[in-house]
């Protein structure tokens, strides 16, 4: 059997090794992903294995194994390929059966005639990393896996920070002239922080490697980002089985053979352009240079549930932080409490939105979904910036829009496809499930909205009511369910629809709101907010449910509500309530619904609405 | 007919004949030796059976063309020429390029004697063609045996129509293309398959070699019955309808060099690409001229010229070569087929010869066809290769889904297969005598309670029965129910939208604030490649035959509120913009919600006054219900019980819904495809009664309460109810719910909030009679008063109705002033300038 690193620096000869014992029995197959999925549960191995996502593509080896946490954001179609195939060597005549899994690129001289050859059907997933990732998260990821082990590394004696340029809180990116160095007191307690010169090299790489795009394609490479500004390696992921049980936008972490043979592109340079069916643009987008968007052969995925590092390495403790639940509660209460200018209540609805998931759907109807509108934000000031800072901290995924004219009407919201390259293009709606979006409303301007623009705020109202996203297929529309908070903040009543709306009262008014902010933000340690951090995702995934009798208060309840004032309480209210209780419940822990709970749950909700009482309600907003 | 000699081969050899080659594609030769295998045939002969693989073979051929066949176990495909006159055979680059096959004779070993099997013309020999289990004598005649026996006297086909069932189909086909002179016979597989499974099992597994087997059988027989008709080339067979893949997604090696069907739609076409069949070589020195013809998609560049031995001397004239047709068409899996959450598939197909240009950008079809797998090719400078396959599809046959809506014929009937236990459950249901409170309580379960408007909806679902009047002029008359929700906000309207929407296949979902007329309609586009006009379609003819639905109904412009007057009531929409003018079908029914003008429903107004929508539009709308809050303690008991188990229900009680809708899908998918009831005696006498009586109400009061617009929405419901119950007839039970449900509605909706009588004149004028009553009554206070008054010829408008609120003993309100000072205007008694009023 092979040694305990060969089969991460050369999976190929594993396989080999095993397609050589089988005899040509198809068995070796399942064999073969038995063995790496044995290899991958053992304790640590998780952590050897270098990743994708933060080490440089030129400091991988090729063939060997790494893993990529990424996106899936557009399936091509099914390929044949030889499975296994003969070659016949042109002196000897010797034939050899060998194998065409997990490889791009066959041996020389193939016996096309041969009886022996298997065809075999894979599929390609264009893969992206994960957008609106934030910073903690992927600090915290390399951190984690990777401070160990480096020795799949070509120079195992340099070592790196991530990469991967968080997008700039700018639309512009005019940040990206300052780059590293403003991150790094947030990577704090790095262990290996000492190569800067190292850093200074990643920089120049990836845009000098979209320059030097291949020899015939004049305009560089577009790697195909939901997000503008985002970077990163993205990857074409060969997937041989369970090819159904992958969904667009499912977020994977991919175990896989990377493959960045320089001969994918010089073959397909040499073909005969006439010979085959594709057009430029599709060959392009299909096929893109190697050393730009590699190749993995996949070999296992995990599909990620949620991405935050710090759950996967607190598993064994989410049983005791229960217990803390409503201390740690408690803490981030008063820490939002700060950040929201004093405005608690503002600050339990925000606790309540950041936990908020889509649980289920009925018919049409996404259940759990608590779209927030904070109304009442300063005009023309960074608020919303500074507040969408806090937000990064605190979440494994974020982006901030910002809803200016322009935006509207110039940004690709929803994705597209195109037809003549035959790939889906990308739009800043195409995210990982539980990504918070933040809609900067107060940026909006008054003006006109050409017929791009509408549709836009067409898609996000449809995103706010029904959590699907229609992508355009040009001859039809196709929905795609999402999961995705959506964070409003506006100045007055906001012009999308939301499930909740809060008017800020701000209790204290800094004279210099950033410079507050960040004051508060900076006094929070950092173990503190790892704290938080875990208490969201922890509160996201927790399981609920309402006993019979609680259903029957709840009745009697909303009976009486409306016995004394009919106008008062809506069957829509009610939904809105369900909600806020059943986000109530779970922010302290609790798995069912009590009576109190729901007494609490109507108590706040009463506050807000008496709170936004002198703003009539304008018509034709609901959902 | 089984013996080698009946097939004589390349005796008038067809110049455009390309030489055999077997398909050297890896994965068929795979599959063929595991097909073997498994059939009950002997198996092939295995271990010889390199010795007389292609190349050799293929040799001896190449030598023996132009003589009598030496090997006359070699079948040439290309001319099946008896009784054939001179009719040229056309080649079939559809099927690829083997022509002439091997036969292999199972019997005989070794099978490299197969010179001397044709020698001594055994008994009991099977000679099948190399490869396959396909014997071509008994395969011809198995064909014609179909063709001349094959009665289908159950066709609904409408390419059948015309034609006499209980005789043999394919023969009056036979007929029509000597009278046509169009020499494409289809075939249905699926005729195939009830005939003789094994000749279906045969040319689903070897097009290739069956097909042309077919022409040969199809053409000798054709010749023999009409030996007189000329035709452009002999008959090709286009089969159809191979039941073997349905979907794009399940195609998969095994499917290779197999006939295939599929659904999918056109996304691309190419331009059209001529493919060099045969080169022609001419002799730079002594002008010699031969032809090479293409092998495998290379031409042998002739070295050396036959005649004057010069080398290297020929070279190629194009003008002269032979070249066929050939398009790549790009086709996108329908999306009706995918599974949620993927993004759809797509199939490079080719079309050749008369297939070119057949489609276009946008069309569902389905394909017919060849799927094929071809390795890319060896370069002779590199010995590495790509380990992918390129594949494709080479079309035999095209048909378009959404062809017959051209015709007007309900388009669902042959996307939709119903199987027969489905059908059995579907009737099973139809049978209880509660099958309409069932599938209206099945209508969005999320929903609550509502139920004369979930009934309401479900009629709309069904739809009346289509009636064509074109002959005496008037026209189709709509046989769609537009249906207008109109209550409070939050009353669920739009998730009822949402659910209808994702129900019916057709269904379109906009927003009253987000489309534009263009948006709903068609607009015209030039293409920016080709400089063409292209007229794009918008949502309401997207949903011809399905549903529209409009939310903000209220919120829209008034120039898209106006298109929809044509729609609404003619079911069409007319285009006339740069330069093109045409009428499009939009056989929609249209659910629209409107929200109230005042954020909450006004009961003292009436329906136009709260949602302030023109009357012409809502006299279009068969239904129209409020959607308000009952305010009762046992509704609102029952909806809170509703909401909060709506919160907690389990996965199980989910999966049940879901089967629900499904049932539901088919249930109304069946009833509108195969369901047509007509109005029976007692059912229009019913009819007349109802619609006397609601005239003979308002008759008594001075007022119309019906026009002959409510009597076609009865009877449409009355039609649909019938549907429900998967009835022939209308009966005297469809009319009276129909009569139940539409006074509902107008109960909900024209009730004067004055009088409290059903006024349908709300809806018909936007005025109830008892307020245009009033308006008169006042106009004629104001002007006595006026007179009163004596000679002022100018008076304050603000005094004058100061005055007129303090002498009537009811309350007057402005608007109620300024229509009496309009009214009088009109009768030319006063003028208003800004703030005076003037007497004339």
């Amino acid at each position: 059997m092979p040694s305990s690193n060969d089969w991460i620096n050369n999976p190929l000869g594993v396989v080999e090794e095993m397609f050589v014992q089988s005899n040509s029995n198809p068995e070796w197959e399942a064999k073969v992903l038995e063995y790496f999925k044995g290899k991958l549960k053992e304790k640590q191995a998780y952590s050897w294995i270098p990743s994708l996502n933060d080490v440089p593509l030129h400091y991988l080896k090729p063939n060997s194994l790494v893993k990529f946490r990424c996106l899936v954001q557009d399936m091509f179609d099914p390929e044949f390929y030889m499975g296994v195939y003969e070659t016949i060597d042109p002196s000897t005549k010797a034939k050899v059966l060998r194998f065409g899994k997990y490889k791009d690129v066959t041996e020389c001289g193939v016996d096309l005639n041969s009886r022996n050859t298997v065809t075999a059907e894979r599929q390609t997933f264009y893969c992206v990393p994960i957008p609106g990732e934030t910073l903690w998260e992927a600090f915290l990821n390399h951190s984690h896996t990777y401070a160990r082990s480096s020795q799949a590394r070509v120079v195992p004696s340099t070592s790196y920070i991530p990469s991967r340029q968080k997008r700039s809180y700018e639309e512009d990116d005019e940040m990206d002239t300052q780059p590293q160095k403003q991150r790094e007191p947030h990577t704090g307690g790095s262990p290996q922080l000492h190569a800067n010169g190292d850093s200074k090299r990643q920089e120049t790489e990836a845009p000098s490697g979209q320059t030097t795009s291949p020899s015939n394609a004049s305009s560089p490479l577009d790697l195909n980002f939901p997000l503008p500004g985002e970077r990163g390696p993205a990857c074409l992921v060969k997937v041989y089985e369970d090819l159904d049980s992958f969904k667009l936008n499912d977020m994977l972490e991919v175990y896989g053979i990377l493959s960045v043979n320089p001969l994918l592109s010089v073959l397909s340079s040499l073909l005969d352009p006439t010979e085959s069916m594709e057009t430029p643009e599709e060959q392009r987008a299909h096929d893109p240079p190697a050393s730009l968007v590699p190749r993995l052969h996949m070999l296992h995925a995990r599909p990620l549930q949620h991405n935050n590092p710090l759950l996967c390495m607190f598993i064994y403790v989410v049983s005791s932080f229960m217990v803390e639940m409503a201390s740690v509660r408690a803490e981030f209460l008063a820490y939002l409490t700060h950040i929201l200018l004093g405005d608690g209540l503002a600050a339990e609805y925000l606790l309540l939105h950041l936990i908020s998931s889509v649980y289920a759907r009925r018919d049409v109807l996404p259940l759990g979904k608590f779209t927030l509108n904070l109304s009442g934000c300063p005009p023309n000031s960074s608020f919303t910036e500074s507040l969408h800072q806090v937000i990064q901290e605190l979440v494994p995924c974020t982006y901030r829009l910002s809803m200016t004219l322009h935006n509207m009407n110039s940004l690709r919201l929803v994705p597209r496809k195109d037809y003549v390259a035959n790939r889906l293009v990308s739009g800043a709606l195409q995210l990982a499930r539980n990504t918070s979006l933040v809609l900067d409303e107060t940026r909006l301007e008054q003006g006109q909205l050409d017929a791009s623009g509408v549709q836009n705020i067409t898609a996000l109202g449809n995103l706010i009511s029904w959590q699907k996203v229609d992508y355009d297929f040009n001859y039809h529309q196709m929905e795609f369910p999402c999961n995705i908070n959506v964070f409003v903040t506006s100045e007055g009543r906001s012009l999308l629809p939301s499930d909740c709306q809060v008017p800020l009262q701000p209790q204290v008014t800094p004279p210099n709101l950033e410079e507050y902010l960040s004051t508060v933000h900076k006094a929070q340690l950092t173990s503190q907010i790892n704290k938080f951090r875990v208490y969201l995702s922890v509160a996201q995934t927790l399981d609920y449910s309402i006993s019979d009798e609680v259903t029957k208060a709840v009745e009697d309840d909303f009976v009486d509500m409306r016995k004394d004032d009919p106008q008062s309480v809506s069957a829509e209210d009610l939904h809105r309530m369900l909600v806020v209780a059943r986000l109530l419940s779970l922010s302290l822990g609790q798995t069912s619904l009590s009576r109190e709970g729901w007494m609490r749950a109507k108590h706040i909700d009463m506050l807000r609405r008496t709170r936004s009482q002198p703003q009539t309600t304008v018509n034709g907003n609901e959902p | 007919m089984s013996s080698p000699t009946s097939t004589p081969g390349g005796r008038k050899r067809n110049r455009n004949d390309i030489p055999a080659t077997r398909s050297t594609s890896p994965p068929s030769q795979r599959r063929r030796g595991q097909d073997s295998s498994n059939a009950d045939l002997p198996a092939m002969p295995t271990s010889p059976a390199t010795d007389i693989a292609s190349p050799t073979v293929h040799d001896t051929s190449l030598f023996s063309s132009p003589r009598r066949s030496v090997l006359p176990s070699e079948v040439d495909m290309s001319s099946p020429l008896i009784g054939a006159r001179g009719t040229p055979a056309r080649q079939r680059p559809d099927l690829g390029s083997v022509r002439k096959a091997p036969q292999v004779d199972l019997h005989s070993e070794p099978p490299s004697a197969d010179g001397a099997v044709a020698s001594e013309p055994s008994v009991g020999q099977k000679l099948v063609i190399w490869g396959t289990d396909v014997n071509v004598g008994t395969c011809k005649e198995k064909f014609q045996r179909f063709l001349q026996r094959f009665i289908d006297p159950t066709s609904n086909e409408d390419e059948n129509a015309g034609l006499d069932l209980n005789e043999p189909l394919y023969m009056q086909k036979l007929e029509e293309i000597s009278v046509v002179g169009e020499p494409v016979l289809n075939v249905n597989c699926g005729h195939v398959q009830s005939f003789d499974a094994d000749l279906y099992r045969q040319l689903i597994c070897y097009p290739q070699e069956v097909i042309p087997t077919f022409d040969m059988a199809v053409n000798e027989l054709f010749f023999e019955r009409f030996p007189d008709s000329i035709l452009e080339h002999q008959i090709q067979v286009r089969p159809y309808n191979a039941l073997k893949t349905r979907n794009m997604r399940s195609l998969n090696p095994e499917d290779i060099d197999q006939m295939i069907t599929i659904s999918g739609m056109v996304i691309r076409t190419s331009q059209l690409i001529p493919e060099m069949q045969e080169a022609f070589f001419q002799c730079q020195v002594c002008a010699f001229s031969t032809r090479v013809e293409v092998d495998r998609g290379r031409i042998a560049e002739p070295a050396v010229c036959r005649h004057c031995n010069t080398t290297h001397s020929l070279a190629l004239i194009h003008n002269r070569s032979a070249f066929s047709d050939k398009q790549m068409i790009k086709v996108q899996e329908s999306p009706d087929d995918m599974p949620a959450g993927q993004t759809p598939h797509t199939t490079v197909v080719y079309a050749h010869n008369d297939l070119v240009d057949k489609v276009q950008p946008g069309d569902r079809i389905n394909i017919t066809g060849i799927y094929r797998a071809v390795p890319m090719r060896e370069n002779p400078r590199q010995s590495n290769v790509k380990s992918v396959y390129k594949t494709h599809i080479d079309a035999i046959h095209f048909r378009k889904t959404d062809e017959k809506r051209l015709h007007g014929l309900d388009e669902e009937a042959d996307q939709k297969l119903f199987t027969e236990e489905r059908v059995k459950t579907l009737k099973e249901l139809a049978a209880k005598p509660d099958v309409y409170e069932r599938l209206s309580s099945a209508l969005a379960p999320s929903i609550y309670e509502h139920e004369d408007i979930k009934k309401g909806i479900l009629l709309q679902l069904f739809g009346g029965t289509r009636k064509d009047f074109s002959q005496t002029g008037r026209g189709n008359f709509r046989a769609e129910v537009n249906i207008l929700l109109c209550g409070d906000p939050g009353t669920s309207k739009s998730q009822l939208l949402q659910y209808v929407f994702n129900l019916v296949p057709r269904g379109q979902y906009t927003s009253g604030k987000g489309s534009s007329a263009v948006g709903l309609t068609a607009y015209v586009m030039k293409d920016p490649e080709t400089k063409q006009l292209v007229l794009q379609t918008g949502a309401l003819v997207l949903s011809d035959n399905g549903i529209c639905c409009i939310d903000e109904f209220d919120k829209m412009s008034e120039s898209t509120r106006s298109v929809l007057h044509e729609v609404m009531e003619q079911q069409t929409l007319s285009i006339a913009k740069a330069g093109i003018i045409c009428q499009l079908n939009a056989r929609t029914s249209v659910l629209a919600a409107a929200n109230p003008v005042e954020s909450q429903w006004n009961p003292k107004k009436t329906t136009i006054e709260n949602i302030q929508l023109p009357h012409t539009l809502l006299s279009r709308f068969d239904l129209i219900f409020l959607m308000l809050d009952p305010q009762d303690e046992a509704y609102d008991r029952r909806l809170a019980h509703h909401l909060v188990s709506l919160y907690y229900q389990s996965e199980e009680q989910i999966e049940e819904e879901l089967l629900d809708m499904a049932v539901l899908k088919d249930y109304i998918a069946y009833a509108r495809t195969y369901i047509n009831p007509r109005l029976n005696e007692e059912a229009s006498q019913a009819l007349i009664e109802a619609y006397v009586d609601m005239r003979k109400i308002g008759s008594g009061r001075g007022m119309v309460s019906a026009y002959p617009r409510q009597l076609e929405s009865l009877i449409r419901l009355a039609e649909a109810h019938a549907k429900v119950r998967f009835s022939d007839k209308v009966e005297t039970i469809d009319v009276e719910e129909a009569k139940r449900l539409h006074r509902e509605a107008l109960k909900q909706s024209a009730t004067d909030p004055r009088t409290g009588f059903v006024d349908i004149s709300i809806l018909t004028t936007g005025m109830s009679a008892t307020a245009r009553k009033r308006k008169e009554e006042v106009a004629q206070a104001l002007k006595k008063m006026i007179q009163s008054k004596g000679k002022t010829p100018a008076m304050k408008y603000q005094q004058l109705f100061d005055d007129l609120r303090g002498q009537s003993e009811a309350a007057i309100t402005k608007d109620m002033f300024e229509e009496a000072l309009r009214a009088l205007a009109d009768e030319d008694y006063l003028t208003v300038t800004g703030k005076t009023v003037r007497l004339l």
